[in-house]
């Protein structure tokens, strides 16, 4: 029997006095896709930094394809890929040495001229501080598609593109999927990520509030903030 | 090794795109050097006399702008944590950034020295490639210490004042050597204490290169 890619029990994390999040349990099989919902402050980005192991737990137990982060960190990041609001990016490289230098240090191929072609950017030759907010976005999106992760875990993933970039992200989480990647999406656009979806979690004020099958998610959501209100 | 090479190839390769603010910090030391002869004024010989440690001070203030660029655009994109949540031991990362700040510091001393011969009416009575060895090894001296401090403070809006208040007290002892070796291949070695200096500053080098890596993945913990 195959190892969860995700499993959290009662897992916590605090910054200073404040929970940002907690009593999170989590099962993820591989090849799941989960969106997480919450309203800014939520413990959205908390969450996808603690299973990323960028940030460690205050409390609870985290185990990654049947690994113990703490104990055996190499061998989890290699499975894993975070994308977040920062792109990671080197400004004053272009895109295509960005994505080789990562190629370099995964031991990948260097051909990256079909990643750039995927995510809809042309081999330019001009530094990333030129790029449109958007464009680094894309990019962001083929450094996650090099690492090929098993478990990705996306923060805001429409985050500064245009529709169709929306429609880029779509493609790209089912192409994932495809992969067998377990795919943990963090979003406010509630209704098109839940589409992307089978299962999602709703988060408030760091605590899970409800957890359910994602075509559900936007009527929780929305009952959440009439409560909220 | 391979990752260490990619590593150093992509810190040489950032180095080097952003090579204008190298030429900025070699104008930098070129301007103190300027304020310290003016400072002491036409007095050839004190000049001379004090030239060496004038020299070590220029090298000293670039080095930490210098080390605190290096970590600048990591911290800004998020590109280090990319690369702290990449399969890549911590040291590796290091390493690769101390040895690339380490030859952008040489090449900055090395292109300083001859300005630095010109203002102060020096030459050398030591042989070059000695004055080389003095300055990479005192330059390995600052980088070691300098590049685990940068990455300390990286995040912190107020590195620019932190790092050398954290570096300084730590490179007194590297600087002292570099200095006297310095003012001893520049003067003339008659009492043979050059081998002596450049021995500190050895095993000064030996204790931080090898100390600095494996706290660099203490350091970068959250």
């Amino acid at each position: 029997m195959s190892q969860p890619t995700v499993q959290t029990r009662d897992l916590c994390r605090r910054y200073g006095r404040r929970w940002a999040l907690a009593r999170v349990d989590l099962d993820l099989e591989p090849g799941e896709r989960l969106l997480v919902l919450g309203a800014n402050g939520g413990g959205k980005t908390t969450l996808l930094r603690v299973l990323s192991t960028a940030t460690q737990p205050t409390r609870g137990t985290l185990r990654l394809f049947g690994l113990d982060p703490a104990r055996q960190p190499e061998e989890v990041r290699r499975r894993l890929a975070l994308l977040t609001h920062l792109p990671s990016l080197y400004d004053d490289l272009s895109g295509t040495e960005n994505l080789r230098i990562l190629a370099r240090l995964l031991r990948k191929p260097l051909n990256v001229r079909p990643l750039l072609e995927q995510v809809g950017l042309d081999d330019r030759p001009d530094p990333v501080r030129s790029f449109s907010a958007g464009m680094r976005k894309r990019l962001s999106f083929a450094r996650l598609l090099i690492q090929e992760p098993e478990l990705a875990l996306i923060d805001e993933p429409y985050g500064q593109l245009d529709p169709d970039g929306f429609l880029l992200v779509d493609r790209l989480v089912a192409e994932l999927s495809r992969r067998g990647t377990t795919v943990i999406l963090a979003s406010h656009l509630v209704e098109r990520a839940a589409g992307l979806c089978a299962r999602a979690l709703l988060l408030h004020q760091g605590l899970p509030r409800w957890a359910g099958p994602a075509s559900d998610a936007p009527k929780a959501w929305s009952t959440l903030h009439r409560g909220a209100a | 090794m391979k990752t260490f090479l990619a590593l150093l190839h992509k810190d040489l390769l950032v180095g080097w795109r952003g090579r204008v603010r190298l030429v900025g910090l070699f104008t930098y030391s070129l301007a103190l050097l300027l304020l310290f002869s003016f400072a002491v004024g036409p007095d050839t010989a004190a000049l001379r006399d004090h030239a060496s440690a004038y020299l070590w001070l220029a090298v000293l203030s670039a080095s930490t702008l210098l080390l605190a660029q290096s970590f600048q655009q990591e911290v800004e994109a998020g590109a280090i944590e990319g690369l702290l949540l990449l399969p890549v031991e911590p040291a590796a990362l290091y390493y690769a950034k101390a040895v690339a700040n380490l030859l952008l510091l040489l090449f900055l001393a090395f292109a300083t020295l001859p300005l630095a011969a010109l203002l102060f009416s020096l030459l050398p009575a030591g042989s070059l490639p000695v004055m080389f060895l003095v300055v990479a090894l005192g330059a390995a001296g600052i980088v070691a210490p300098g590049t685990l401090y940068a990455a300390l403070t990286a995040r912190l809006s107020s590195q620019q004042v932190v790092l050398p208040v954290l570096l300084f007290p730590l490179v007194v002892p590297p600087i002292l050597a570099a200095v006297k070796a310095t003012d001893l291949v520049l003067e003339g070695d008659a009492m043979g204490e050059l081998p002596a200096w450049l021995g500190l500053l050895l095993v000064f080098d030996a204790i931080y290169w090898s100390l600095s890596g494996p706290l660099f993945g203490k350091v970068m913990e959250e």
